[in-house]
């Protein structure tokens, strides 16, 4: 890889860090894009009717169901979303209260999860409002599905070499056209109501004011996850028709800002901290070198002072003794001399004295 | 000493070979299948669980486990402690091999494979912590095979390069902690986008932080276990220098097993007083979140300091082993056991047997390549042309 190359994608690392690390800081709220549309539903105007799934069935092209779309009976089990199916109405019973239906599809976030989690931006928010996906670029990880807190994106498993990650589109395409979603259109009860989401949330509390006895004081989408484009408003508490109440109202993107912000930080940091430690720790291994060195050269010079004091000394004392030894010998050859010319003295008084 | 490629094993059929043979076999044919069929041909996955062994075992694991080299490097050429020098190339080679086969893993998981190389080259979804995981892993397997080099071009005989790429070991170190640093903690930051499907006894804020503290625990262990391993079936590839240093760098390591363990049972108790969780302690999701405190985190971290402290080069093994596995238990609670706690028990996950099968048949493989290196190349010995040369 070229050098640029790299600098260039840390560069974008750390760009894509922060952006959402500034988003999280305090105070923030995502108002989601100016005018963007959603979608209001109404639990207590729902009937179970399934018109909504056959509708979206035939909007998207998805294949045909194993039991028709009139049949009522399939309300009877807990269903999901999957790859054939983009939105699904489940029966709930509520003590007292007999059979309440919801519909399920995707919540069209306002800071998606699964947009924020998409390692090639295949998941992204549209100004319109919908969050839609593009299986150009889908590489199949799947982290939008562990990411999304609703588990709605579903994926082709027996797909072996073109799998996508399948929901509900907001019917993109339509409202690009100008239409209603399929679901909102085929609604004979008007349980949906499509709108700017600013209008769908007046709508919401016109309703839950005028009827506050149908209806608990509470928008479920407005705030939970950052915001959702489509919403729910219901008699009955949303955890008892399947909707999670303790997801909080963070968005994925605050939630790992953190994380995400501490990137270049320690792609900062870490070299510098690194980098000393390594120079603290060849430094000491350089001054105990230089230490030693000098220990030793102090050891080497005070002996060879030591060496040098005790030649010296032995030096001077051999001196000491030579010259004591010459001045013995040269004692000796005197005395010696001396002795020798005496004898010779006497000598020459004798035969001077036989001469004479 | 010994000398590479002509003391290998006698016969071909030994009990190693056949029953390696035995798995890869297997694993090419479930390969086959996921290949031809799909993913969910061979697997329990569905719209609940996208993720299931494939990315906590090959995943998770494979990554931790393999901290090892940037563990070692870093202490024996950052911090300048030389006495783990020949610790380092075994352990750069195993980091090497567990980094490839965990990307070899990933490709089995990806719906669409060969689009790896999308996020980094194609679109950049920055906004992702998993961006993050895939470029870091990508570089860091750059940096690991060039730090591996130099065994084989001593092995090759091609000096010139070899001594090239030594004079570059400080600053592929220091990159090599960097990214390691980033993606183990990024592993566990894939999980903060989660609150609502990790259960709160693993769901922390400081996720980051555990995954890249018990990364280094993580590789020291390993580095420790393998060790062990390697003694009893590799001992004739081994120089008297790598068998003098052998009993410190146990030593060494488990002493600083022991305190990084310390640490990170205190982060971790930190972060369920942060939390406030305490009252989950007394749920079965407590029992297992204790059993991993206590018996894979507390226990292996007395056992290491008591090892250290009797010089028992035996216990310190043994603590090690508890290590591995409980850093096992810990990625698989966070990935699997502990993910999706909200769902009823029949939408949960269990692996199929082919899944088992191919994770058996990744580990199968990285053992296999890792006998072929370390039976030719200088990995447990010095090169004879470069003796003493570091």
């Amino acid at each position: 890889m070229l050098r640029r190359t790299f600098l260039g994608m840390l560069g974008a690392a750390c760009v894509g860090a922060t952006t959402p690390g500034k988003a999280g800081a305090a105070g923030h709220e995502f108002k989601g894009y100016p005018g963007s549309k959603g979608v209001l539903f109404d639990e207590t105007r729902c009937i179970g009717c399934r018109k909504c799934e056959a509708a979206c069935n035939k909007v998207n092209d998805l294949p045909a169901p194993e039991k028709k779309f009139d049949d009522l009976s399939v309300l009877d089990t807990k269903r999901r979303t999957d790859s054939k199916t983009f939105t699904v109405v489940n029966k709930y019973e509520i003590e007292g209260k007999g059979s309440v239906f919801r519909k399920n599809q995707c919540n069209h976030c306002l800071e998606p999860a699964c947009a924020s989690a998409c390692f090639v931006k295949a998941l992204t928010k549209s100004p319109s409002g919908a969050v839609v996906y593009d299986a150009s670029v889908c590489v199949g990880c799947r982290y939008c599905m562990v990411a999304c807190p609703f588990e709605i994106p579903t994926y082709e498993y027996d797909e072996p070499l073109t799998p996508r990650v399948r929901k509900c589109t907001m019917c993109a395409p339509r409202l690009a056209e100008g239409k209603l979603p399929g679901c909102v259109e085929a609604c004979p009860k008007e349980a949906l109501t499509f709108g700017t989401r600013d209008e769908l949330i007046k709508i919401a509390r016109q309703r839950i004011e005028r009827y506050p006895d149908r209806y608990l004081d509470h928008i479920y989408g407005e705030h939970e996850m950052g915001g959702t484009s489509w919403m729910y408003i219901s008699g009955d508490p949303f955890s008892k028709t399947g909707l999670r109440e303790d997801l909080g109202t963070k968005s994925a993107p605050e939630l790992t800002a953190g994380p995400l912000a501490a990137v270049p930080m320690v792609a900062g940091l870490w070299p510098v901290l690194l980098g000393g430690i390594y120079a603290v720790s060849k430094r000491k291994d350089k001054v105990a070198d230089e230490e030693r060195k000098d220990a030793v050269d102090n050891a080497i010079a005070k002996a060879s002072a030591e060496a040098e004091q005790t030649l010296s000394e032995a030096l001077s004392k051999a001196d000491v003794a030579n010259k004591r030894k010459i001045e013995v010998e040269v004692k000796k050859a005197v005395e010696e001399a001396l002795s020798a010319k005496d004898a010779d003295e006497e000598n020459g008084e004798e035969s001077s004295e036989e001469e004479s | 000493m010994a000398t590479p490629g002509n003391n290998g094993p006698k016969s071909v059929f030994n009990t190693f070979n056949l029953v390696a043979g035995t798995i890869i076999v297997i694993g090419l044919i479930i390969t086959v299948i996921r290949f031809y069929k799909g993913i969910g041909a061979v697997t329990n996955l569905d719209d609940n669980n996208p993720w299931g062994i494939w990315i906590g075992f090959d995943l998770l694991c494979g990554v931790a486990l393999a901290a090892g080299g940037y563990t070692t490097s870093a202490a024996c050429y950052i911090f300048g402690l030389k006495r783990y020098h020949s610790a380092v190339r075994p352990a750069l080679l195993t980091a090497f091999l567990g980094y490839a086969l965990v990307v070899v893993a990933l490709l089995y998981d990806l719906g669409r494979p060969w689009r790896l190389p999308y996020p980094i080259f194609y679109q950049h979804g920055t906004t992702s912590l998993l961006f993050e995981v895939g470029l870091c892993v990508c570089i860091y397997l750059t940096v690991l095979f060039i730090e591996f080099t130099p065994a084989l071009f001593e092995w090759l005989g091609m000096k010139k390069l070899r001594n090239f790429v030594v004079k570059g070991t400080l600053a592929l170190t220091i990159l090599g902690v960097v990214l390691s640093t980033l993606h183990q903690s990024s592993l566990g930051a894939l999980y903060t986008i989660a609150p609502s499907k990790l259960h709160p006894l693993w769901y922390s804020p400081y996720m980051p932080l555990y995954f890249f503290v018990s990364s280094i625990v993580a590789g020291l262990s390993m580095v420790i276990f393998e060790s062990s391993i390697s003694h009893k079936k590799l001992h004739r590839m081994m120089d008297e220098e790598y068998l003098k240093h052998h009993d410190s760098v146990v030593l060494g390591f488990g002493k600083a097993c022991s305190l990084i363990l310390f640490g990170y049972f205190f982060i971790k108790t930190m972060g369920v007083a942060y939390g406030n969780n305490w009252h989950y302690l007394a749920s079965g999701y407590g029992v297992v979140f204790l059993i991993e405190m206590l018996g894979f985190v507390a226990l292996p971290c007395f056992l290491y300091a008591v090892g250290v402290r009797d010089k028992n080069i035996k216990l310190i093994q043994r603590a090690a082993v508890l290590t591995v596995i409980g850093i096992v238990f810990n990625r698989f609670n966070v990935s699997m056991i502990a993910f999706n706690y909200q769902l009823p028990s029949s939408e949960r996950y269990f692996p199929t047997m082919m899944e088992i099968g191919i994770s058996v048949f990744i580990v199968t493989v990285g053992v296999v390549l890792f006998r072929f290196i370390t039976t030719r190349m200088p990995i447990f010995f010095e090169h004879p042309d470069y003796k003493g040369e570091h």
